[in-house]
């Protein structure tokens, strides 16, 4: 009896220091800048602005990139900070969801969202280590290959890079406590300090990618520097340059829509090896609820895209061109049939999964005009605006652009098409909400009609917005629209979605949902969407630094080695494939090795028998 | 096993296809080689031959046809950028010192936030900032006499005279000075006095007092030491003296002969 608030005054203690350790990690966070030195108020500031001149950037000519061994030091250096990305984006990633879900389950006291969550962290931690080592390899190969960049940039972030080292302690020692402490930190207090251990890891996380990203947006957009790559103002200005917080938003969320998918395969590979209805069952609710995060992350991904894409036009025209109107532009047709497999994947799983419950069949009927929709908005975006034609094509054509298809080829016409396509798939979830219920509230019929006329307004002015700015105002306003787009699509999903959980409280259940009735191709669709998201990734990341073309840093810091040049898309699609392969091949071994721990071989007649 | 095989098919087949469409679905274009510096031989160069310069560099490396094109409408069409120059010297709103259409048209290629055409600004700024990066600096990196140039291209496209002079020699050597790779110098005492080593220390006959006296530098110290001394000059102060007082980037000024050829010739400085 006396052992029990002994325990409980130390876990107590344990967790105001947790408490304050969190404070501590996003103070450092938010403020590393002040601390390190870099603010403008502080004495440190101070120190650096009285420092002697900083360097500028070196410029090493065509010998000064070591070759080893023949190896093709771009592809070498691409596959290793893409694996490394990889595997950073998911263990980054699921612990923000796991926690989430800890606290859902914490809320509604529902033990089946804590093992949920376990099995996910489970999932991730055997890639935690993984993760540190191609980060060592990307860094060991970095300085190998290209010594004077590296050299340049430790100069300048010395005291971020130092600190990014440091927070990796912290961020290790949070997420051994948090797995390891799962099952020994449950129910009350000490389910409150476990929380706080995950909220700490995410911050760390978190503040980690964000140091990183400083880094390699400062090559992209560099700030703090002369023209001759100097530094002249403080780190913090380095830091902060104009891509970073756009970036830091757009990975973000990416990684989380990327670590659903990949959590969502490894529950529908579980699914396919179930040799029971109830392992069947749990899967397919992993599976369900894995699928359910990477949509609601790939929901407002495009507009983070937007607003990244944005900014490199505010950053530079020139730049801004190169990516949308260059060489580049072509990319961006493959990058179309990558989202559209993702939201056509991402809809079929979910119309499929209908199938759980037998109230569904009311809304079977209206599955095929989402498709036709869907397609068509995704027929829309692939469009190209102009072709590489040969003369004889382009007489018979009566010039580069098609009569009719010539005008879907531009910017308005495709953000009026994704947006639609992110309304139909909100839609899509809408429908397969309602699927086993019947609202019993006295108003449903005038809530159901408030919610068709919400859509059909959206949708409407959707379409007003795209065909008026794209093609009956000026040139320079023709992208004017997609922020009004935008924000009527955000508005329709937040509004319908409040709306329909207000209709359905209270509401009776027609049919229960089945967990585990869906059909096995089904789980190919998460399969596709792991896939693809992974190639995509890998594309787009592609994009991010080959829009920098022949420079290390834009504009200070010229690329002179044999490979400072733009490889055509298929060159860089092999390598992607290649990477997404590799990567594939890791993290089936990963899934295996988490596996392991549970297998046991029994050894009879190995070990020396020992008498009683 | 056969579930396992069937996803890995599955996802191959998927990543094939990808890769596929990357390679046959869309044309493979071949970009064009990162742009390498012309070599101008400015004194050769007629007027005709320098606005057919500016036109290919207009037209080219500059990227100015990117955003200056009636298709993106991102930026003002330069057609006439030469006749409303004096008009836009006089306008309130300009920011610049030009007094001539040349002064003007070279000055918005390097301070282009001089003057920015209505509706042209960047958002938010109420026409008062360009978009337009500084072409002298940057990705685009053109040189003084590659922006003069452009200059009269525009002028000749405008059907205006080329007011704009071809750069003197002296302008046209600067840069190649400044990037031509100096002679290794032949002996010990050229460098030391090049680099104006007895202004701080006694060698070669000076009677510096402000580092070591070097006379005798050899028989104190090893050659290992002496080089040391050179490359990294804080890392063992001699006593009485500050650190931070030599320069600590002779390791770049020197070429890897003179340091050796300098690290001999102390060596070898015994005393009397």
């Amino acid at each position: 009896m006396r052992t029990a608030p002994t325990t409980s005054k130390r876990l107590r203690r344990a967790a105001l220091i947790a408490l304050a350790a969190v404070l501590l990690v996003v103070g450092l966070g938010l403020t590393g800048a002040d601390i390190a030195g870099f603010g403008p108020g502080t004495a440190l500031a101070q120190d650096v602005a009285d420092a002697p001149a900083y360097r500028p950037a070196p410029q090493p000519g065509p010998g000064d990139y070591p070759r080893v061994a023949g190896v093709n030091s771009r592809v070498v250096v691409w596959l290793a900070a893409q694996l490394h990305l990889w595997f950073a984006a998911f263990v980054l990633a699921v612990p923000i969801f796991v926690l989430i879900i800890e606290a859902i389950g914490m809320a509604t006291r529902d033990e089946r969202y804590d093992k949920m969550a376990y099995e996910f962290i489970k999932v991730s931690i055997t890639a935690y280590s993984l993760t540190a080592i191609l980060g060592g390899f990307l860094l060991i190969s970095l300085i190998v290959f290209y010594p004077d960049l590296m050299g340049y940039l430790a100069g300048i972030f010395k005291d971020s890079m130092f600190y990014y080292a440091l927070m990796f302690f912290v961020e290790s020692a949070c997420l051994y406590l948090y797995y390891y402490g799962w099952h020994w930190l449950q129910g009350g207090f000490r389910k409150w300090v476990h929380l706080t251990i995950g909220l700490m890891l995410n911050a760390a996380g978190t503040t980690l990618m964000f140091l990183a990203n400083a880094w390699l947006t400062f090559m992209m957009s560099p700030d703090g520097v002369d023209i001759a790559g100097a530094l002249t103002g403080g780190v913090w200005e380095a830091m902060h340059n104009h891509l970073w917080n756009p970036i830091n938003l757009h990975r973000f969320i990416a990684n989380i829509a990327f670590g659903g998918s990949i959590v969502g395969a490894y529950a529908a590979y579980k699914f396919l090896s179930a040799s029971s209805d109830a392992e069947k069952a749990h899967y397919d609710w992993m599976g369900y609820n894995a699928n359910f995060i990477a949509i609601s992350a790939l929901l407002p991904l495009p507009f983070a895209g937007y607003y990244l894409a944005a900014e490199i036009y505010a950053y530079s025209q020139q730049m801004g061109i190169t990516l949308m109107g260059g060489i580049f532009a072509w990319l961006f047709i493959i990058q179309a049939v990558l989202i559209g497999t993702l939201f056509l994947s991402a809809n079929y799983y979910l119309w499929c999964g209908m199938g759980r419950s037998d109230g569904a069949a009311r809304y079977n009927k209206y599955v095929k005009y989402l498709a036709v929709v869907i397609i068509g908005a995704f027929l829309v975006w692939f469009t190209p605006h102009t072709l590489v034609l040969t003369n004889e094509e382009l007489k018979a054509l009566g010039g580069p652009y098609h009569k009719y298809l010539g005008p879907l080829g531009i910017m308005p016409a495709k953000n009026t098409a994704v947006n639609v396509m992110i309304l139909f798939t909100s839609l899509s979830f809408l429908m397969y909400r309602r699927a086993n219920k019947i609202a019993t509230v006295s108003w449903a019929r005038a809530g159901n009609a408030a919610q068709a006329a919400l859509f059909s307004a959206g949708i409407l002015n959707l379409l007003f917005l795209g065909i008026y700015h794209g093609y009956f105002t000026n040139t320079a306003y023709k992208v004017a629209a997609s922020v009004p787009q935008v924000l009527t699509t955000l508005i329709i999903i937040i509004a319908s979605n409040v709306l329909d959980s207000f209709i359905y409280r209270g509401a009776r259940q027609v049919a229960p949902l089945h967990w585990g009735r869906i059909p096995d191709r089904a789980q190919y669709a998460l399969f596709l969407l792991a896939v693809a998201f992974t190639w995509l990734m890998g594309l787009m990341g592609y994009i991010r630094s080959g829009i920098r073309q022949h420079w290390h840093v834009v504009g200070i810091m010229r690329d002179n080695s044999p490979e400072a040049y733009t490889p055509t898309l298929g060159y860089a699609a092999n390598v992607v494939s290649l990477g997404t392969i590799l990567f594939m091949a890791m993290v089936i071994f990963v899934f295996w090795l988490s596996q392991l721990g549970a297998v046991r071989t029994d050894a009879a007649g190995f070990w020396k028998e020992r008498g009683a | 096993m056969r579930t396992f095989l069937a996803v890995v098919s599955f996802s191959l087949l998927t990543v094939g296809f990808f890769a596929a469409y990357s390679n046959y679905g869309i044309p493979q274009i071949e970009p064009a080689p990162p742009p390498e510096v012309e070599e101008l031989d400015l004194a050769a160069m007629s007027m005709d031959e320098f606005v057919a310069l500016g036109a290919r560099l207009y037209q080219g490396r500059g990227t100015c046809t990117l955003c200056h094109t009636e298709l993106g409408g991102r930026a003002p069409l330069l057609e006439e950028a030469a006749a409303v120059a004096a008009e836009r010297i006089a306008d309130e709103r300009y920011q610049g010192e030009a007094d001539d259409a040349a002064g003007y048209l070279y000055e918005s290629m390097v301070a282009p936030s001089a003057y920015v055409v209505a509706g042209f600004g960047k958002s938010g700024t109420g026409d008062t900032v360009s978009p337009m990066p500084n072409m002298a600096t940057g990705s685009v990196g053109l040189s003084e006499p590659e922006i003069r140039a452009i200059v009269a291209f525009l002028q000749d496209l405008g059907g205006f005279e080329v007011t704009v002079e071809i750069p003197t020699e002296a302008v046209e050597e600067a840069p190649e000075e400044a990037g031509e790779p100096r002679p290794p110098f032949a002996t010990p005492e050229e460098a030391i006095a090049e680099f104006a080593c007895g202004a701080c220390h006694k060698l070669a006959g000076e009677e510096g007092e402000l580092g070591p006296d070097l006379t005798s530098i050899g028989a104190r110290r090893a050659k290992d030491d002496l080089r040391r001394a050179i490359l990294q000059p804080n890392a063992d102060i001699a006593e009485g003296f500050e650190p931070d007082l030599m320069p600590d980037d002779y390791g770049e000024q020197l070429y890897a002969v003179e340091l050796e050829m300098l690290v001999d010739y102390l060596a070898g400085l015994k005393g009397p």
